[in-house]
């Protein structure tokens, strides 16, 4: 495998969610090596790591657009994270030592009183696969746990996530806090019952459909 | 022995129950308390919930027990009280239903991935038997497993329902519109998927909840029925997709809207309607207004 053909398989291996040469998904790249051995390989060769992330982006994108469209569904794209963690972890090493820099930091969290993290994991899982560090405040979280670790993270962006229509008054409140305390924060918000009004309404910067959406979203602030 | 299966084999279309959660709220449940603990606190506030649809003319009511599985009272630490709190949730209901109007009784799903590793099939089945068995002995006539995404939970839902009971078992999903204008529910699967696998665990109704509102609930069933023509089908839909206003959310589908909708499901092939998120004893009682006519 040439370098070229090396990150190729990158992308691919990415958008289809294989892991290394033991995992038995995608069922036709059975026996195959995943984006495990690949990344290995690829630094042996001394393939930079910015050109191994930015393959590892490309592959989120494909599976990411696919979601947006309704042609893949939560497992295709928790696989495709799965395969982009690989991948990560052969990275950490260059984001510690500064030689791929991180796109900035992403606090994210479903609001108060909704327990359901499906849509959270799956934003914050393809976020981080782009580049950015993501701070995961997980479930059920109140505007102090968000308002502290905002302080903590100046420059930050915030993320709410909310599957229930009832929680979303709550995700309303939360976003108001944030914007009175720190005006110049940006915040996205999604989920189910949510839609770009609604977003609109509570005083939030953007909104996304989709994991894909709040990608493009935050990287249009880079 | 009550059998919900009998009453649509005589050519019934039984009307079943609307929102609990959003009702729980009105009554003052408050954002990060645990709904199904109220079966225990706050038991008369359940039971006005369940009285009101009993009022309004449902011929089933449900339990306050969608959240109830050890796995998701974990959150709140109150896993070990699992038991009694959807034994609690089965008595009010019975108690306000009387013996002539059906209790089902509700389990959610856990939340959890089984693909992700977040639990493994033994203690979901656990769980869901637990869950199944103590509404058993609170004293329902029937199991509801409700907005099922993921179809290998669902089998092994209704598996450890019916394993923990001898009662009749519903399972119902929530589908969403996706490419091609086909149904998908999020994990990917099919209407004709669902019917293939609920068969293969011996379910007694399918059917599906949720979603996005009655219109497209129609062709749901439509779909539903285009694989199989005797299982008797469920529905329970939303009251339209939410609208947030002026920090007040507020769902679209009013009771006429609804009782409106009711001949053409009853004609797709749906044989127990009632609500989901957004709907009241109102919605309800425009649909027994036009099944009873």
């Amino acid at each position: 495998m040439n370098n070229q053909e090396l990150i190729e398989n990158i992308v691919t291996c990415v958008a289809r969610g294989k892991v290394s040469l033991e995992s038995p998904f995608p069922k036709d790249l059975i026996g195959q090596i995943g984006t495990n051995e690949l990344t290995k390989i690829a630094l042996e060769n001394n393939i930079s790591p910015d050109l191994i992330l930015k393959a590892c982006n490309d592959g989120m994108k494909i599976i990411g657009e696919r979601f947006g469209k309704g042609e893949a569904f939560v497992p295709e794209l928790l696989m495709s994270a799965k395969a982009m963690n690989a991948v990560m972890i052969h990275l950490k090493p260059f984001f510690k030592s500064g030689t791929v820099k991180s796109k900035g930091k992403f606090i994210i969290g479903t609001v108060l009183g909704d327990l359901h993290d499906i849509g959270k994991n799956l934003v914050s899982m393809v976020v981080e696969g782009n580049g950015w560090e993501v701070i995961d405040l997980g479930v059920d979280c109140k505007t102090e746990k968000f308002i502290s670790k905002i302080k903590e993270n100046p420059g930050c962006f915030v993320g709410l996530s909310a599957l229930l229509t009832t929680t979303m008054a709550n995700m309303n409140k939360t976003v108001q806090e944030i914007k009175k305390q720190f005006p110049e924060i940006k915040i996205l918000v999604g989920g189910a019952p949510l839609t770009m009004e609604a977003a609109i309404q509570m005083g939030a910067d953007g909104y996304s459909p989709n994991p894909q959406g709040a990608v493009e979203y935050l990287n249009s602030w880079v | 022995m009550k059998s919900l299966l009998n009453e649509i084999k005589k050519g019934k279309v039984l009307v079943s129950d609307g929102a609990w959660g959003t009702f729980l709220m009105k009554r003052g449940l408050k954002a990060g308390e645990c709904p199904e603990y109220w079966n225990i606190s706050h038991k008369e506030d359940v039971f006005a919930i369940a009285k009101s649809y009993v009022d309004a003319g449902s011929d089933i009511i449900l339990t306050n027990s969608f959240g109830g599985s050890p796995y998701k009272l974990k959150h709140f630490d109150l896993s070990e009280n699992a038991f009694e709190i959807n034994k609690q949730a089965a008595l009010i209901s019975r108690e306000a239903a009387g013996e002539n109007i059906y209790v089902l009784g509700s389990i959610g799903p856990t939340g959890a991935m089984l693909i992700m590793n977040e639990i493994t099939e033994s203690e979901l089945y656990d769980g869901f038997f637990l869950q199944a068995k103590a509404l058993m002995s609170g004293g329902v006539d029937a199991i509801c497993i409700e907005t099922m995404t993921d179809i290998n939970e669902a089998k092994i839902a209704v598996k450890a329902a019916k394993d923990a009971t001898n009662l009749e078992v519903a399972c119902t999903f929530t589908f969403d519109k996706v490419a091609n204008n086909e149904f998908k529910t999020i994990m990917g699967v099919s209407p004709k998927e669902v019917i293939d696998a609920i068969l293969e665990v011996n379910a007694d109704v399918i059917g599906t909840n949720c979603g996005i509102g009655f219109e497209l609930m129609i062709d749901i069933v439509k779909e539903l029925r285009k694989y199989n023509s005797t299982i008797p089908i469920l529905v329970h839909a939303n009251a339209g997709l939410p609208i947030f206003n002026n920090n007040i959310i507020e769902y679209p589908d009013t009771p006429e809207i609804m009782g409106n909708f009711v001949p053409k499901l009853v004609e797709a092939g749906a044989n127990i309607i009632g609500g989901c998120c957004g709907t009241t004893p109102d919605h309800i009682k425009a649909i027994v207004r036009v099944i009873k006519n």
